[in-house]
Formats: structure tokens, sequence, C-alpha cells
């Protein structure tokens, strides 16, 4: 056994934890994590919670500070009773992107979970969070406690001031278009003033020095209809609101014609929120992989230096292992793929195959395999990848053998699946490409912007819905969000289904026919 | 090192003000339950807490979601093992795309896996809702018991200012008998002894005698010293229990006439008014026994259950539910143990000259052993602005009547619909005496 061999000290022993005990491991794990790995991480602020609290944290979307609304107290209870009927287990940890990074610890953890939380969570999670390029453009991790505190205590005011009810309208209606309420791209920074009166400058300079008076000489085409006219109007009036766009609540935000400045405010909370968690939408995968593949490391490096006991090593891998589970396709527990599995098992990957590369990685991935430097292609990978582009980046078809990966094309209209395609040597790219596709969150999800209104005439607001592959909005929940879209504009909103590809209109609803 | 902060001690229930939304917002639907409860339930059920199931009506939250029957997709699944590409496989359940994978999961539950309790407050609370009872007066049900410290003993622990000193000063006694504590005043006739044998001349007998003299007074003096005069096993406290206030029985007896006349609708109503006295009893007295009495032209002692929910045919007789009444406080309830309560409902009806009967045997008998006595007649919601003055009516209304004018404690009205329930218990409730300012 390795464990006779060993000199160095255990770093605890026993089951029970305490704060001297965190504290040790916590060091100890930062250490190994920055030497071992090259991790960058905020400083970390670990928070001891009990059950109730953790279940406190799951209703209002995993933050510690929420403002109140009744769908959060609703998904208490569901959470509640799944935990109280043994359906589900909590979560040994939370994690919020903040700085300082605040681990949530659960204490009813024994020692040896609370080193692999603290591995998984304070470096793994934390290291994401602080270098991944979403969450470092969309997100601001030093502001956003501060910003939720805000927003809690302005709408308990706004509840004060306007009532529950009026405040709770507006909240349901902002809820209901959260997934319609980011910016999938990032627009271009705003010119300083002193730009734009430059650029003013710079153009009416131009003007000058092309001045030419013989244009004003020419006659008016006869060509020029009326119709051009009003195409005119129309790409003035689509100019000035920055239409179209993609971002409803932004838009009612600036342009509803009903809104009063507290509802405003409401709304843009919602939307800041809705933008913060944006980014841990794409990057599941990734997210739990690095912590997974981190905590994996750390402690088998750990036990390596006989710095933990076989007990605590063994009850670490036994929830290791749970929380990989993978069932096949057909098993009754399967509910779709992993992520943590998923990560993990693709970073374990990249670490076979920059240092034990078959020919066929050596085909697959020139760049990386067997140049040995797994450490910095992961950092790499973390750095500057979401789920959709690393799996569609790193996707073996080793991997791909090994999960047995296959492919189900399904048209609604047909009474049968077909298998499109499996994993052997004419599947590989499509499979991979379909598996990146469905991790694509602003492609999953109804591609839904706003394109015109006509302020002038009857102010409805009109939104095109862009139809891929045929998916179709469902229709009880379309009619009842775009309600909620009317509540926010004030008059009637209608919406066009047009094909992606064809650009033929396949149908519109307005709210005067719901 | 990394900052460490324990919140295990921080206020719990953080997200008790989204229940409370929550309830709030699905309101009706939970009002629906609780109604069910009542009817479905036993009278003295109602005072605790319920599962229900999580209402769905009106707490949607819809979004912009694609249908799942519409348009082409890809699956990937793992673990293949059979298939290979251009296999053709039938879609479990008649077409449906997708599903299938686990993907719609959650939704597909059952809606009676979904069950949450209410607490005792919230029950109550949507009990009261359409009742109208002054805020007061609800504020008066939901409250518990109160309960006041009543002497019980002595405890060996304690708050110092709960020191029995009596009981501490006996106890110490005890101890310096037993252990033989030299009292001061042994201490003193041997100072004396040796003041005097120091007066006299020295000679090597006195010596030696002052010399034994001082060393038993040496010892008796370490003695004393080592026993305390109080040690802290002698102290003893006053132990009190809480006591429930306050401390008496009460029965309550509920009559209805059950013949063909009351349907499903005249139940209901007065299971409500049973159970608002009951609630009302259980915040008075600490135990409460409950008589059904159902009659039709027979009267006769029975189960919760057959009292609500079988029919008898018959004519109708109410006297005779006021004689086993009697019959039965006569038994089983004398009137010096037991607060008697009575709570009577009908539709009206009754057998040509029993009215007078009934008269007679209140005025009489019961009225004299009841603490309180409420009648309430059910009326159709239509009639209930016929029926506009008390004096006319039927037959047995007109009997009530001059009961009413003469007894302080008989109580009755009309009720068309659950508001006008409160308006028969309002003295009752207003008797209190914490309630006196406000009825």
């Amino acid at each position: 056994m390795v464990s006779q061999a060993c000199t160095s000290e255990l770093l605890f022993s026993g089951s029970d934890w305490n704060f001297a005990k965190l504290s040790r491991v916590y060091e100890e794990i930062e250490a190994l994590g920055l030497e071992e790995l090259g991790l960058d991480i905020y400083p970390v602020q670990m928070e001891v919670i009990s059950s109730e609290q953790m279940l406190d944290a799951y209703s209002s979307l995993g933050m510690p500070l929420m403002y109140r609304h009744w769908s959060f107290g609703k998904r208490f209870l569901y959470d509640e009773l799944l935990y109280r009927k043994g359906a589900r287990g909590l979560a040994y940890e939370m994690v919020i992107n903040s700085n300082p990074c605040i681990v949530y610890l659960m204490e009813e953890n024994t020692m040896a979970l609370q080193a692999l939380v603290t591995a998984h969570a304070a470096l793994g999670h934390n290291h994401f969070f602080k270098n991944n390029h979403l969450f470092r453009q969309w997100t601001d991790a030093g502001g956003i406690l501060s910003y939720l505190d805000f927003a809690k205590s302005y709408i308990a005011r706004c509840e004060e001031r306007h009532g529950v009810t009026p405040v709770e309208a507006i909240l349901d209606s902002a809820h209901a278009l959260m997934e319609q309420g980011v910016f999938r791209y990032r627009r271009p920074p705003k010119l300083s003033s002193e730009q734009q009166r430059e650029g003013l400058h710079e153009r009416l300079e131009y003007e000058e020095r092309s001045f030419n008076d013989l244009w004003r000489t020419l006659p008016p085409s006869p060509g020029k209809s009326k119709q051009d006219a009003t195409d005119q109007i129309l790409a003035e009036r689509k100019k000035s609101l920055k239409l179209p766009e993609e971002n409803l609540l932004y838009f009612l935000e600036k342009n509803s014609l009903v809104l009063e400045p507290w509802q405003r405010e409401i709304i843009r909370i919602v939307r800041i929120i809705a933008q913060y968690f944006y980014p841990q939408r794409q990057t599941q995968v990734m997210n739990e992989g690095c912590a997974t593949f981190v905590h994996y490391t750390l402690m088998n490096t750990l036990f390596d230096r006989c710095r933990i006991s076989e007990g605590a090593m063994l009850e670490m891998l036994r929830n290791h292992s749970n929380v990989i589970f993978q069932p096949a396709y057909d098993d009754p527990r399967y509910s779709g793929i992993n992520p943590y599995a998923l990560g993990l098992d693709m970073m374990q990957d990249i670490r076979r195959i920059s240092t034990a590369p078959t020919a066929e990685d050596r085909d697959w991935f020139p760049d990386i395999a067997g140049r040995g430097d797994w450490r910095d292609t992961l950092l790499d990978a973390w750095a500057n990848h979401r789920d959709e582009s690393f799996v569609r980046q790193y996707l073996s078809p080793a991997l791909i053998r090994k999960w047995r990966l296959f492919m189900l094309a399904d048209n609604a209209d047909e009474p049968h699946y077909e298998v499109a395609s499996i994993h052997n040597e004419r599947g590989y790219a499509k499979i991979r490409s379909a598996l990146a596709q469905s991790y694509d969150v602003g492609a999953s999800r109804p591609d839904i912007q706003v394109i015109d209104v006509d302020l002038l005439g009857d102010r409805r607001l009109r939104l095109q819905h862009t139809v891929k592959n045929g998916l179709m909005l469902e229709g009880g929940s379309r009619d009842a969000t775009l309600r909620h879209i009317r509540n926010l504009w004030g008059y009637d909103v209608s919406m066009v289904a047009v094909d992606a590809e064809t650009g033929a209109m396949l149908g519109e609803r307005s709210t005067k026919e719901v | 090192m990394p900052i460490f902060i324990d919140r295990r001690l921080n206020p719990k229930d953080k997200s008790l003000g989204n229940r409370q939304r929550f309830l709030r917002r699905a309101r009706e639907e939970l009002k629906r339950s609780i109604r069910d409860k009542v009817r479905t339930g036993s009278i003295a059920e109602l005072d605790r807490q319920h599962a229900v199931p999580i209402p769905r009506k009106g707490t949607g939250e819809p979004t912009f979601a694609d249908d799942s029957e519409s348009g082409r997709r890809h699956h990937i699944l793992p673990g293949n093992r059979t298939f290979s590409s251009g296999d053709i496989i039938p879609k479990p359940g008649g077409g449906r795309g997708g599903g299938g994978y686990g993907s719609g999961s959650g939704t597909a539950e059952s809606e009676d896996d979904f069950r949450f309790v209410l607490s005792r407050e919230e029950v109550l609370d949507l009990f009261f809702e359409d009742l109208e009872l002054p805020d007061l007066v609800k504020l008066n049900l939901k409250q518990v018991l109160s309960f006041k410290p009543r002497r019980a003993g002595f405890a060996a622990s304690g708050a110092p200012t709960n020191i029995n000193v009596g009981r501490t000063m006996r106890n110490s006694h005890g101890r310096r008998i037993a252990l033989r504590r030299p009292k001061q005043a042994e201490l003193d006739a041997i100072a004396r002894q040796i003041a005097e044998l120091e007066a006299k001349p020295a000679s090597a007998l006195v010596r030696e005698r002052i010399a034994a003299l001082r060393e038993a007074l040496d010892r008796l003096e370490r003695r004393r010293k080592r026993i305390a005069y109080v040690d802290p096993v002698d102290i003893r406290f006053n132990r009190f229990d809480p006591q429930p206030l306050p401390n008496a029985n009460a029965v309550m007896f509920c009559l209805m006439d059950v013949s063909g006349s009351m349907g499903e609708r005249e139940k209901d109503l007065a299971k409500r008014f049973f159970v608002l006295l009951h609630l009302f009893l259980t915040r008075r007295y600490e135990r409460i026994d409950i008589v059904f009495i159902r009659h039709t032209h027979l009267a006769k002692e029975v189960d919760e259950h057959t009292f609500f929910y079988r029919t008898e045919s018959g004519g109708t007789v109410v006297s005779t539910a006021l004689e086993e009444m009697h019959r039965i406080i006569e038994q089983r309830y004398p009137v010096a143990e037991w607060n008697i309560y009575a709570a009577q409902a009908s539709d009206g009806d009754n057998f040509a000259g029993d009215s007078e009967r009934c008269i007679e045997l209140l005025d009489r008998k019961l009225m004299r052993l009841c603490q309180y006595f409420a009648y309430v007649e059910i009326i159709d919601e239509r009639e209930s602005h016929i029926f506009g003055a008390t004096e006319n009516g039927t037959s047995l209304w007109r009997a009530y009547n001059a009961i009413d004018g003469k007894w302080p404690n008989f109580q009755m009205r009309r009720i068309a619909a659950p508001a006008d329930i409160y308006p028969v218990f309002r003295q009752l409730f207003a008797r209190q005496p914490g309630l006196r300012k406000s009825a």
C-alpha cells in the first residue's frame, strides 16, 4: 500500500468538521490548485448554512438576496416537497459568481465532503467564473451583490408606495419575458459625447469639402415612386427605434408608452438579472466539468501525497461517482445528458489526447495531440469557450464511441424516429455538430424580435418569430405571454411567424384575438 | 485565508414572505380546498394544519416555448447498443416527439403527489374569509390557549429570583444537624471556660487544661469552616408549571333537523355554524365534548358522520331533540361541572302545535342549564329579503322569538350565506372581557 510509504501528515481525520480543519484544508487545496493546475481565483468567502437555508437559497435563484415574488414561494414549496419526500437530495454546496466568491457549505456534510466541495466550488467554479470570457464580459462579479441589495429594497419601496398588486403585475409580465430579455451579442460601446461631437464635426467638414451646387439642379427622377417614400419613412422609423430589437424587455423598458418610471426600473432589474444568468446557462457543461475536473484532480493528488486518509478518499469517490453517473437513454433514470459527466469526460479526454494520443487523435486534433501541455490547453478552453463551441471543438471520436452516442432525427409529422447517425466514421462529425447545436442557448430558444411599431398610427407593436426547422410556439403559453407583453406595451401586440429559410409567413397572432 | 461566516444562526424562514404572496395569489383555489375539508372532515379537525394540493390555477408562469408537436429536431442520446444509421423506430405514445426522452419530466407528476402543508393559522385565515368575522374576533380565535404559571413543587435548579428561602433554610438546617456543624454557642462556651481558667493562678494542671481546650476550640472552628452554613445543595427553587386558562370543561350540543327538506347546501351552512362555535369553545375551554343530536319526528344521539351524511325520512318534531338534550344533560353533564353550549340548525319546519312545547322546554328547563343557545334557520338565498323582518316566519321562528326576548343568552338568526353566520355569535364573542370595548 502506498500509505505505508507515506510520511506526511493527514490533513484531517474523522468525519466531523470544524473551522480550523476547514481552513487548513482550504489553504492546502488552494496552494495545490494554483501550483498544480495554474488556477486563478477570486478571494473566497465560505458560509456554513443549514438545509433549510439551502432550500431558501434554491428558491431565490440561488442568490443570497432577492426581491419578493410569489413565484419564488411556489418554487420553494416544490423544492421542499421533493426534498421532504426524499425524491431529491440537496446540493452539497452552492456557489455564487461574485467577488469575493461566496461558497455555501451545508452543515450536514462530513469533513471529507467539505474538502471535496471546497475543491469543487471554491477552486473549480471560482476559477471558471473569474476567467471565462462570457462571465468577464457579461457579468459584474464585484457589483452583483450590491445590485441585488438595491433591487430588493427598490422593489420593497415600490410595494410600499404603489401596493403589492401593481408591482406583482409588472414582475409577472417581466418574468414571462426573461428569456427574451437578454442581449445575445455585445453592442458597440456608446460613444462619449466628446467623440460624438468630433464625429459630427468631421461629417460637416466632409460635406463642406464635397459640396457641389450642381446636385441641386438635377430634376427629381421620375422613377422615384411613392412606394420608395413610404419605404424610406419605414426605414427612418426603424432606425430611430433601433429596430429590429431582440431584447424585448430592453425595448419595452425604453419605448413603452404606458409605463411609469418606477415600472421601467423594475423591468430593468429583471432584465439585468436575466442577463447576469445568461452566461451560466450557456456554460453548464464547461462550468460543472471544470469544477469536477478540478476536484477530481486535486483530491487524487492530495491522496497520492498522503494528505487524505483512504476512508475519506473512498467517501469522496463515492460521492464523485454519484455526481457523474450517466445512465443510458433507455434507462428509467435517464433524464438527459449529465453535464458533470460530459464535462469531466471531455476534459480528461483532452488530457489524454495531449499526453497519449492515438493516430486518430493526431488526425482530429493536430494542434494539441501529443504536445503534453494539457494544463494550458484546458486553461485556454475554460477561458475562451462556451458549451457549444467547446463541444464543437473538443468532442473526440474516442469519446463518442465511449459514450456510444447516436443521433435520432425526430420529425413531428412522422410516426417514427430515424437513427440519423451513430458512433462510426461517418457519424462523428454530425453527432458532434448536432450536440454542439443543442447546447447553443441562443439558437435553441425561440427567436423573437421587435420589428416595427407605428407610433403615429395605431401604436401596434409588431413582433416576428423566426421559425427554425418548423418549430412553432406552443399556443396556450404563447397567447398568455403575448398578453403580458400587451400589459407592458399598453397597446395591441401582434406576432408573425416567418420561416427562417424560405421567408414564408406561417401565421400571425394578435392580442386582439386572444 | 478564506473568510468563514457561520450563517446557521441567521433568522430562518427567509422565504416566508414569498410563501405568503403565493398563498394570496392562489387564494381562491386554496379556499375551495379548505371548504372541501370542512365539508368532508369532522368539526374538531379543522383547527390544525392541513395538507392541500399545490394550486395550479392563477399560478402559471408562461413563457414562449416550442410546441413539442411541431418541427424537426435532432436528439443526441448516449448508450446505443443495437442501432445503426437508417434504422426506423416507432415513437412511443403515438407520435409525441421529444417528450419520451425525459425532456418533459416534472410536469407529468400527478397532482396528488404535490401537497403542501398549510399551517393552522393559514387554514383558519382561509376558513374565516367569507364568514366576515371582525378582526379582533379572528385574532382571538387564532390565539392559542393562554397559560398561567402555577406553583408545582420545588426544583433543584432555577432562576435566582425563584429561590424558596424557607425550603432552602430547612435543608440547610437538616444538613447542619446531620453533619454536626458546631454551633456558635459551643464555641462561646469553650472560649468562656478558657477565659475563666486563664483568670485563675497558673499551674501546670491549668495550663494543660487550657491547651486541651484551645485545641478543641481550634478543631471545632475548623470543622465549622468546612461545613458551610448554606451549601449549594440546600438551595431549592419554586417550580412553576404553565397551566392553560381557564381550566374548565364544556359540552357542545349540535342539534339539527335531518328530514328531507335539509339539502346539501343547508347542511354545509349548518356545519360551518357548528365549526365556528367549536372553534370558539376550543379557545376558552380545555376539554370539549360534542354531542350530536339529530331529529326528524324522533331524536337520537348519533356520531358525527351519521349526523352530517345520513338522511332520514319522517316528519319534524323539534321538541324531541330538546328532550333528548335535556335527558343527556341530566345523565352525563352535571351543570356544576360543565359549561353547556347548544347550537341548533333547522330549516324552520315543525309539526303543528309542537312549537309551544319547545318554548316550554326551553323556558322552563334548558335555558336555565345552558350558557348559550344559538339557533339558526337556514333559508334560501332568494327568500332572504322576504324575511327581512324578524316577526313573521315559520312557527318555530315565531316561537323562538318569544324566548329571544326573555333570555339574553339565547340568539337566533336566519342565514342564507356564510357571511350571515357570525352575527349569531356576536354576543358570545363580545362577552369576552378583552373584547368588551369593541362590541
